[in-house]
């Protein structure tokens, strides 16, 4: 601009602001996969929160269509609930095909998430005062949309009561005397909310009730720990039986009966790691075979065929996560290793430190240093197709090395047919408003969890810098269009 | 003890260092053994006690707090010292053991020990880590002058420098240690730390073994450092430090690949040696404390340069001249000079015309450093009137 002035059309203009919105947006959806307001090894809860609701506020002023579109780019449930919760403060837009897409997008997204975070949602809405008509009418659509009210009334009990109360949702006579008075001793007509009546005063009637509830009730009736845990049993999730897994293992008598491939594959992982070392060692053929039935489940849902893939995985000492995220990145680089391994047509893996465990690769623990640059040469000399890099992302042995390795080899030895390296980090680091990259040659996606992994195969060449601004959005739509379509109800 | 066998110098013989980890302001360089050797062990004992009172002599005693002692265990003949099925003895809160004796007083605890170091058994010796190095630094001619001269005060020349005491800083006080130390991430054969603050080497601590210094690695926390680098602390930044990248041009292949990354390892481990030579390889003053076996302990100070880092410290050195143990302690400026004219004077048989001679100043000027150093009450008041008196008609 040499008269120092901006004309409107000047191509150079539109390329820089296109560039400008492209970098913006992919900075906005790249941390929502791996960002939460969580302690992390390296930041700390307060930090990220910061961190992340600037973000968030920065998107939605700025890009609000896209911001909407975000809910179906697969991040985590922690982002979409922070979107969902920021559209319905700011109310809806005047467009009325944007206002229609983002309801969908809002009412899709709500049935996609776990009902305790929804419902948890409302509560936040009502404690925010936000009471608008559209939020009204999100939560009134939810609440109907749901099959057992009696079931969500006794198990989010005081949460469904103030998102009932906050809408004045239309309560049917016996939901509305069991939420909103509470001492009436009347019988209720519905075996479940009489079950619960039942159970406060009598021990024996609360093992019909879902397992969260009956565990406080328990409390109340003083049952002693191990017969509680027998008996309630067959009213656990297998995500309650997953997670009690160890508690049982304490309490005398207890055997927690439980399906190992029921179970997400990091989820999985994340047990497994929470084993001790004994344990994971004398179960080392079934948990093994449970982590590939995983594999293979996940890999169903998203199909991915890779040829020769090698994977670069971090078990330093920070993959220990924080005592929020206990062994988190590490149990992300686990199933991650275990999916690829199911889908490449030969896989490698190279572990750093140096794995010492291997036959079982679930048998590691974190310790030591991130030395990134030698597994990743080990793994260019295998001349592989694709090189996963699964770490945090703190290289500091040495720092920043592992990005001159890989710019040193595509520029003199790799040239044309260097594999495609990519860096996937399952940690928020909230300084950089970012998950923290390796450097300039290696695209960083955020990741959340293993079985995202085709998914954030896609989105690596956003980040990586190369691709349009229209592409990000086609691509945003396309997902918009496929979760509005598979939508089932 | 043939004064040969002393160290002139502080080496990093047998160890190696590693790229540095940073957080905010402070880096920490693992120190790594190349051959670990299990005949020299070093474990914690921790006291709870607010003060703790060592008798040096009959008239001496040294006061400060001091949170745990070190226990060195060695063979000699090169066996494993700790041997595996070994009870290891942890001592409760105020319990009563051989280390003196626990007073409560109530608004505070004190333990009363005899002696800075003390063997426990044939092969065993109690130690009080860097309280061993810093009395030897305050003793440094801790009986004051020894020739009378008129400037002397009658105070002086009865007491000397007596109670002599220096300041300095816990750990926790610096800004990001603690985080740093939580976030390090520990090596596989890692036996020690270079703390750097502000880029400046504030402290070395090298172990034995790496099962010790896993242990000890939060003690670091706990340990004295100079006022200078909780200054720095404050005003510290995230500073990147770069050896030189990988040379696209020499590379030709992966082995090439493979050379140029572990020639960059390499030169990390020369920065940070040259980011510590005011300790590394520079001339010691070193005192032999104590024989053990085919060890010494050996405490030491660099020369008191008042324009350069000085450290002081201490150092378990095996007969070949292998570091085992290694603390050190970074004197802050102030300390640095009232060591160094403490010296000068002392060299000079404690005339101060001949001191001001070799500094080449009148001896006002040189009262009037020692008294800005706070050493004021070593002279009599009328050589304190008479140097203000000069400052004021005179000021320089």
């Amino acid at each position: 601009m040499t008269d120092g002035t901006y004309s409107t059309s000047s191509p150079e203009r539109n390329r820089l602001r296109e560039q400008c919105e492209r970098e913006d947006l992919v900075m906005f959806i790249n941390p929502c996969f791996a960002a939460t307001r969580q302690n992390e090894y390296y930041t700390d809860r307060y930090l990220a929160s910061v961190s992340i609701e600037f973000l968030h506020q920065y998107t939605l002023i700025n890009y609000r269509l896209l911001y909407a579109r975000t809910l179906a780019a697969g991040i985590n449930h922690f982002n979409q609930l922070q979107i969902i919760f920021n559209l319905l403060q700011s109310g809806a837009p005047g467009d009325p095909r944007q206002r229609a897409e983002e309801g969908a997008l809002i009412a899709a997204a709500l049935r996609g998430l776990p009902p305790n975070r929804v419902y948890g949602l409302f509560t936040r809405l009502q404690q925010a005062r936000i009471n608008n008509r559209r939020t009204r009418a999100v939560i009134k659509t939810y609440l109907n949309w749901r099959r057992e009210p009696d079931f969500d009334a006794i198990k989010y009990r005081n949460k469904f009561r103030s998102a009932a109360a906050h809408i004045h949702f239309q309560l049917d006579a016996e939901l509305g005397r069991f939420l909103f008075d509470p001492s009436s001793q009347k019988t209720y007509t519905r075996p479940l909310l009489n079950q619960y009546r039942q159970a406060q005063y009598s021990a024996s009637a609360i093992y019909e009730l879902p397992f969260t509830v009956a565990e406080s009730l328990a409390q109340t009736h003083q049952i002693p720990r191990e017969v509680f845990l027998q008996k309630i049993q067959p009213k656990m999730t297998a995500a309650e039986k997953m997670r009690y897994q160890s508690t049982a293992a304490r309490t005398k008598g207890v055997d927690i009966e439980f399906d190992l491939s029921r179970a997400g594959l990091t989820k999985l992982a994340l047990y497994i790691l929470s084993l001790k070392q004994r344990e994971r060692r004398d179960r080392a053929v079934e948990l093994q075979a449970a982590l590939n039935s995983a594999a293979t489940k996940a890999l169903r849902r998203a199909p991915l065929a890779l040829g020769r893939v090698a994977a670069v995985l971090d078990r330093s000492r920070s993959s220990l996560g924080s005592r929020e995220r206990r062994n988190r990145p590490l149990g992300v680089a686990l199933a991650a290793s275990c999916l690829l391994r199911n889908t490449a047509r030969e896989y490698r893996s190279f572990w750093t430190p140096e794995n010492e465990e291997a036959e079982y690769e679930f048998l590691t623990r974190p310790a030591g240093q991130t030395a990134l640059a030698e597994p990743l040469l080990a793994a260019l000399e295998w001349r592989p197709d694709l090189i996963v890099i699964v770490s945090d992302g703190y290289e500091n042995d040495p720092p920043q090395l592992v990005d001159q390795v890989a710019r040193v080899y595509r520029e003199t030895i790799g040239k044309g047919n260097t594999p495609e390296i990519v860096h996937m980090n399952p940690v928020f680091d909230a300084d950089h408003y970012s998950p923290r990259r390796l450097g300039s040659t290696i695209p960083t996606v955020g990741l959340r969890d293993a079985e995202d992994i085709p998914t954030m195969l896609g989105f690596a060449r956003f980040t990586a810098g190369t691709t349009k601004l229209e592409d990000l959005e086609a691509y945003l739509s396309h997902r918009v269009k496929r979760m509005l379509n598979s939508d089932e109800t | 003890m043939k004064p040969e066998d002393l160290q002139q110098t502080i080496s990093l013989k047998g160890l190696k260092l590693a790229p540095s980890q940073v957080l905010g302001g402070v880096r920490l360089a693992p120190v790594i053994r190349k051959q670990v050797r299990e005949d020299l062990r070093l474990t914690r004992r921790p006291y709870h006690e607010d003060v703790a009172a060592v008798q040096l002599d009959q008239k001496t005693a040294y006061y400060s707090y001091i949170p745990h002692a070190f226990i060195a265990d060695w063979s000699n003949d090169g066996s494993p010292a700790v041997a595996y099925g070994t009870q290891i003895r942890r001592l409760q809160k105020g319990q009563k053991n051989s280390d003196g004796r626990v007073h409560d007083l109530g608004f505070m605890t004190a333990r009363v020990m005899k002696k800075m170091r003390k063997r426990e058994d044939r092969n065993r010796l109690r130690f009080l880590p860097m309280d061993l190095s810093l009395e030897g630094f305050l003793s440094l001619h801790f009986g004051g002058p020894d020739v009378i001269w008129e400037e002397y005060s009658r105070a002086a020349i009865r007491d000397g420098l007596s109670p002599r005491c220096e300041m300095s800083v816990p750990g926790r006080w610096i800004k990001g240690l603690e985080d740093a130390l939580r976030v390090f991430e520990i090596h596989e054969n890692q036996v020690g730390s270079l703390i750097f603050v502000g880029d400046a080497l504030a402290s070395a601590f090298i172990v034995p073994h790496p099962d010790d210094y896993r242990d000890l690695h939060e003690t670091l926390l706990t340990d004295d450092y100079g006022e200078l680098l909780y200054f720095y602390g404050l005003y510290a930044q995230e500073n990147r430090l770069h050896p030189a990248d990988i040379d696209a041009k020499r590379v030709a292949s992966l082995e090439d690949l493979r050379r140029e990354v572990k020639r960059v390892r390499g030169d990390w481990s020369t920065l940070h040696t040259l980011m510590s030579d005011n300790l590394l390889d520079c001339p010691v003053h070193n005192e032999m404390v104590y024989k053990m076996g085919p060890f010494q302990l050996q405490r030491f100070m660099t020369e008191l340069n008042p324009k350069a880092e000085n450290h002081i410290g201490e150092a378990i050195v095996r007969k070949n001249g292998t570091l085992e143990y290694l603390k050190s302690y970074r004197l802050s400026a102030a300390q640095c000079r009232r060591a160094y004219l403490l010296m000068q004077l002392a060299d000079s048989n404690w005339s101060v015309e001949a001191c001001a001679e070799k500094l080449s100043c009148t001896t006002h000027e040189l009262i009037y450093r020692l008294e800005k150093a706070g050493f004021g009450h070593l002279f009599h008041q009328h050589v304190h009137d008479k140097v203000q008196s000069m400052l004021r008609n005179a000021p320089w």
